[in-house]
C-alpha cells in the first residue's frame, strides 16, 4: 500500500477499515488488533508494523477520524512509558525480531511498559546505575534495586538499564534490556506518594534471568538507548500540543469563568498571565512538532518539559488561591493504587501535590537546565572527575 | 482602634516613625522556645505526626496536656490574676514557630490564640481562665479560610440562648469542648460541644495536622457572649487578627525547617561523584531562601511586637505578615521537595507535612491575595476602578 499523503487520504483509508471493521462491535481487542495489522494504528510508524510510513502529522487526523465513529481506543493515558517511550526506542533501536514481538500487543494496551532507570543512588545521575547483569549462557542475569517506577505492579514489560562492565568508565559500561515482569526474581513493592497514592514502586531484581535476545542495541551501549528514550519521554511529558486551553491551564479557566463569586484583581492578573504562558507553551510546542516533521530537531524539546512543569505547578498553585478557604479541604488520601485518567477530572488539591512531581519525573527541571546550557548552549559543563574513571572506582 | 474599619491610615506623623519595636528574641523568649522545642523533640517526632494523621486521634491531646501543665503556655497572653502567664503575644509568637518547625498536631492557634484574643477582648474571664488553665480548649466557630481582621459572615441562627445552623470548614473544634458562635442577629455565643444538638463532621482536610470539621448545631444551647453587634464583630476581627499576625510566626517555623532540612540534604546526597551542595545553582537556590527567611522572621516579628503593643499598625502589620510569610513557606516547603528530589514526593518523608501546613496556612484567615487587598486598602494603594484605558 503507498502511503497517505495528506489528512483527507488517510480519513478514507480510516472510513474503508471502518466499512470492514464495527467500531461497535462486542469485540475491542480484535478491532485495535484488526487495526495495528492495517497499518492504521500510528501511520507513521513502519509498514506491517502498525504504519503505513507515512508522515506523523497524520497520526492525529487518524486517531481523530477513528474518536469520531466511536471506535475503541487503546487508553493512551494508561500506557504512556509503553507508547511515549518504549515504542520510539524500539523502532530506532530493536531488531525486526524485537519490534514484531512488542509492537502490537504494546499498542493495542494488551501489554502496559514501564521504565526501569532510576535506583536510589542513581537519579540525576542515571548514568551511575549499580543493578548488574552478568552473561550466564544464552542469558544475563540481573541483581539490583530499583526505585520510583511509575505503574511497575500493572506493566508485562519493564525497559531496563543495567550494568555489565564495572570496569569500564560508568556511561561505557551499561546495556539496555526489555525486563519481563513476570519473571521469577522481580519483586515489585509499592511506594506511597504525597497525594495518598501509590503510583510508583521500589523493584528488587534477584537472580532476574533475561534471555540475550531481549537486549536492546549492543552489549556496552546502553547509555546512547537510553538517550533516545529520555528524549522520548520529555516530549512524552511537555512536547503534547493539546488545543486552546487544554492541559493545566484548562480548569482554572473554567473555574473563573463559572464562579464570578471567587473573583478577584489580584488572581485575576495571575490568571491572565497563565493564559499567555500557556499558549506560549502550546505554541511552541506545536513548532517542535512541525520541526520534527521537517527533519530538524529543535532544542525546544527539554524547554518544553521545563516550561510544562513550571505552568502546571503555577496554574493549580493559582486553582487553590481562587478557591480560597475551600482549597483547605482534600477529597482522599487512603493509600490506593491511582486510576490514572484526567487530570481534569481529579480535585484542585490533588493536582496542586501531583504537579509538584512533574519538574522531577523525566529529568528535574535543574537537570533539563543543564542539558539546555550544555548540549544547545554549547555552555562548559561543570568539571567531572567521574567521566573516565573504571565506575567500580568511583566514590559512593 | 477599630479593626473593621477599612479606612486608610497614613502614617501618623505624631507617631516617630522610627521607632520600631524590638524585632529580636529575648533571652526569656529563647529559653522559652529551647524547653518547647525539648517537649516536641521528645513527643512529638515527624514519624509520630504522620501516623497521626492517619489515626482516629487527629489532634495530639497528650502533648496539647503537656503543652498546659509541663510548659504552662496555653494562657502566655492573658494575665495573671486570670490565672495567664501575664506575658505577651511575642511570646505566643516564639511557641508558634516551634509548633509550626514541628508541624505539631495541637489546637494552639485556635484555643490559645484566636479564642484567647477575642474572649479577652470581650472580657470573658471565667472562660479565659479556664483556657488558660488548660482545663478548657475553645474554638471559634467561623470558616478557616475567612479573611482575618472582618466581622463574621454568621451563618447561625439564634432563638434566645439556642443556637441552630451550620459552619464549614472550623479549624481545631475536633477536641475542642467550647465554640464560639457568631449568629446573625450580630451575637456571639457560648456552646458547649458537649451535648446532641452540636454535630461535628471530620472533613478530609489538605493538611490533616489541623483537621478541619463542618459544624452543624441544631437548637444547641448556648450562653451568650456579646450582644451587642459592634461587640462582636469587633471581638472576632480583633482575635483573627491577632490569629494571623501569630500564624505568620507558625509560617516561620515552616519555613526555617525546610531551610534547614535543605542544606543537610544536599551536604548529604551525592550524585555525579559530588555532594549535590557543590552545585552553585543548589547552593544559589538555598541563599535566596535563607533571605526570604530572614524577611519572614522581621516582618513576623514585627507582627507579633504590634500585636503585644496593641499598636496602631496591627492591621497593617498582621496582613504584611500574611501577605509575606504565606509565600515564604510555601516557597520554603517547595524548593525543599524539588532538591529532595523523588524522596520528596513520597509519603514517607516528612517534607509533604510542611508543604500542605504551608499552603493551608496560606490559605487560613485569608489568602495571600485578600490581605494585598486588604493592605490596599489600610495603606491607600486602591485599585485602579477603570480596567480598560479608552
Ligand atoms: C512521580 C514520579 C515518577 C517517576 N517515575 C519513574 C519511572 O517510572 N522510572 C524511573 O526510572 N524513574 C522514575 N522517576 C524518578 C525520576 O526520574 C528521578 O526522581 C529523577 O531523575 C531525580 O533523581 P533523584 O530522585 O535521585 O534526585 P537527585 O538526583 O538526588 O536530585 C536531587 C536534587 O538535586 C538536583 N540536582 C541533581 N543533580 C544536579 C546537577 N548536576 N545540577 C543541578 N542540580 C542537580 C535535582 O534537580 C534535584 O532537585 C519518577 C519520579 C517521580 C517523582
Amino acid at each position: 500500500m503507498t502511503a497517505p499523503q495528506t489528512p483527507a487520504e488517510a480519513r478514507r483509508l480510516v472510513a474503508a477499515f471502518l466499512g470492514d471493521h464495527d467500531p461497535a462491535g462486542p469485540d475491542a481487542l480484535a478491532f485495535l488488533q484488526a487495526r495495528f495489522d492495517a497499518g492504521l494504528a500510528r501511520p507513521s510508524w513502519p509498514e506491517g508494523l502498525g504504519g503505513l510510513g507515512a508522515s506523523s502529522a497524520l497520526n492525529g487526523p487518524v486517531d481523530d477520524a477513528f474518536a469520531a465513529a466511536g471506535a475503541p481506543d487503546n487508553r493512551p493515558h494508561s500506557n504512556i512509558i509503553g507508547l511515549g517511550m518504549a515504542a520510539p526506542t524500539l523502532l530506532a533501536f530493536g531488531t525486526p525480531e524485537q519490534q514484531a514481538r512488542w509492537l502490537r500487543p504494546l499498542w493495542t494496551h494488551e501489554d502496559v511498559w514501564c521504565q526501569l532507570f532510576s535506583e536510589p543512588g542513581a537519579g540525576s545521575d542515571l548514568a551511575a546505575v549499580a543493578t548488574s547483569a552478568v552473561r550466564d549462557g544464552g542469558d544475563w542475569v540481573v541483581n539490583g534495586q530499583k526505585v520510583w517506577t511509575s505503574l511497575a505492579h500493572e506493566s508485562r514489560w519493564a525497559l531496563l538499564l543495567a550494568r555489565t562492565d564495572p570496569r569500564a568508565p560508568k556511561h561505557r559500561g551499561l546495556t539496555y534490556f526489555v525486563c519481563d515482569m513476570d519473571a521469577p526474581g522481580v519483586d515489585v513493592r509499592p511506594l506511597r506518594q504525597l497525594t495518598g497514592e501509590t503510583e510508583f514502586n521500589e523493584v528488587f531484581l534477584d537472580g532476574v534471568r533475561i534471555p540475550d535476545d531481549q537486549r536492546i542495541g549492543d552489549v556496552g551501549a546502553g547509555w546512547r538507548v537510553t538517550q533516545a528514550t529520555l528524549m522520548n519521554e520529555r516530549v512524552a511529558i511537555g512536547g503534547a500540543t493539546p488545543p486552546r486551553e487544554g492541559g493545566p491551564i484548562g480548569t482554572l479557566a473554567q473555574h473563573w469563568r463559572e464562579h464570578p463569586e471567587d473573583r478577584t484583581a489580584g488572581v485575576h492578573d495571575e490568571v491572565l498571565r497563565l493564559w499567555v504562558d500557556a499558549e506560549a507553551l502550546r505554541l511552541t510546542s506545536a513548532r517542535l512538532t512541525q520541526q520534527l516533521l521537517a527533519g530538524q530537531p529543535g532544542p525546544e524539546g527539554s524547554g518544553a518539559k521545563l516550561a510544562y512543569a513550571q505552568l502546571a505547578q503555577r496554574a493549580s498553585a493559582a486553582e487553590l488561591a481562587v478557591l480560597g478557604g475551600e482549597a483547605l479541604r482534600y477529597d482522599d488520601w487512603t493509600a490506593r493504587r491511582p486510576v490514572v485518567g484526567d487530570l481534569a477530572e481529579r480535585t484542585p488539591g490533588f493536582r496542586f501535590l501531583r504537579a509538584k512531581a512533574n519538574s522531577i519525573e523525566g529529568g528535574t527541571s535543574e537537570v533539563l537546565r543543564n542539558i539546555i546550557a550544555e548540549r544547545v548552549l554549547g555552555l562548559p559543563g561543570e568539571p567531572r572527575t567521574d567521566r573516565d574513571t573504571p565506575w567500580e572506582d568511583l566514590p559512593r | 482602634m477599630s479593626l473593621t474599619a477599612e479606612t486608610p491610615t497614613t502614617t501618623d506623623q505624631d507617631e516617630d516613625a522610627g521607632a520600631l519595636p524590638d524585632l529580636l528574641y529575648s533571652e526569656v523568649e529563647e529559653d522559652l522556645r529551647a524547653s518547647v522545642r525539648a517537649l516536641l523533640a521528645a513527643r512529638s517526632p515527624w514519624d509520630a505526626v504522620l501516623a497521626r494523621t492517619e489515626s482516629d486521634e487527629r489532634t495530639d491531646t497528650d502533648l496539647w496536656a503537656r503543652l498546659g501543665t509541663e510548659l504552662g503556655v496555653l494562657g502566655l497572653p492573658v494575665a495573671e490574676d486570670d490565672g495567664g502567664a501575664g506575658a505577651s503575644w511575642r511570646e505566643v509568637a516564639v511557641v508558634a514557630e516551634e509548633l509550626g518547625r514541628a508541624v505539631a498536631a495541637v489546637p494552639f492557634l485556635g484555643s490559645a490564640v484566636t479564642a484567647t484574643a477575642v474572649l479577652g477582648r470581650l472580657g470573658a474571664d471565667e472562660l479565659l481562665t479556664a483556657l488558660a488553665g488548660g482545663r478548657s480548649t475553645v474554638a471559634l466557630a467561623v470558616p478557616f479560610g475567612r479573611l482575618s481582621g472582618t466581622a463574621p459572615q454568621a451563618t447561625c441562627t439564634r432563638t434566645g440562648d439556642a443556637v441552630s445552623g451550620g459552619v464549614r470548614s472550623v479549624a481545631d473544634a475536633r477536641t475542642a469542648d467550647v465554640l464560639l458562635v457568631p449568629t446573625d442577629d450580630g451575637a456571639l455565643l457560648q456552646v458547649s460541644t458537649d451535648q446532641p444538638g452540636v454535630t461535628r463532621t471530620p472533613v478530609v482536610s489538605l493538611d490533616e495536622t489541623r483537621p478541619l470539621v463542618d459544624l452543624v448545631l441544631d437548637g444547641a444551647s448556648g450562653s451568650v457572649l456579646a450582644t451587642e453587634a459592634a461587640d462582636a464583630a469587633d471581638a472576632v476581627a480583633y482575635g483573627t487578627t491577632v490569629a494571623a499576625a501569630v500564624l505568620a510566626s507558625e509560617q516561620l517555623g515552616v519555613a526555617e525547617w525546610c531551610l534547614q532540612s535543605s542544606v543537610s540534604y544536599l551536604q548529604d546526597r551525592r550524585q555525579f561523584g559530588r555532594t549535590l551542595a557543590s552545585h552553585q545553582a543548589l547552593r544559589h537556590r538555598c541563599a535566596d531562601l535563607w533571605v526570604q527567611v530572614t524577611q519572614a522572621r522581621a516582618v513576623a516579628r514585627y507582627a507579633a511586637a504590634c500585636a503585644a503593643e496593641d499598636s496602631a499598625d496591627l492591621a497593617v502589620a498582621a496582613s504584611l505578615a500574611q501577605a509575606l510569610c504565606s509565600d515564604v513557606a510555601v516557597r520554603a516547603a517547595e524548593e525543599c521537595l524539588q532538591l529532595h528530589g523523588g524522596i520528596g514526593f513520597t509519603w514517607e518523608h516528612p517534607v509533604h507535612l510542611y508543604l500542605k501546613r504551608a499552603t493551608s496556612s496560606a490559605l487560613a484567615l485569608g489568602s495571600p491575595h485578600a490581605h494585598r487587598s486588604r493592605l490596599a486598602r489600610l495603606v491607600d494603594l486602591p485599585a485602579p476602578t477603570d480596567e480598560e484605558p479608552a
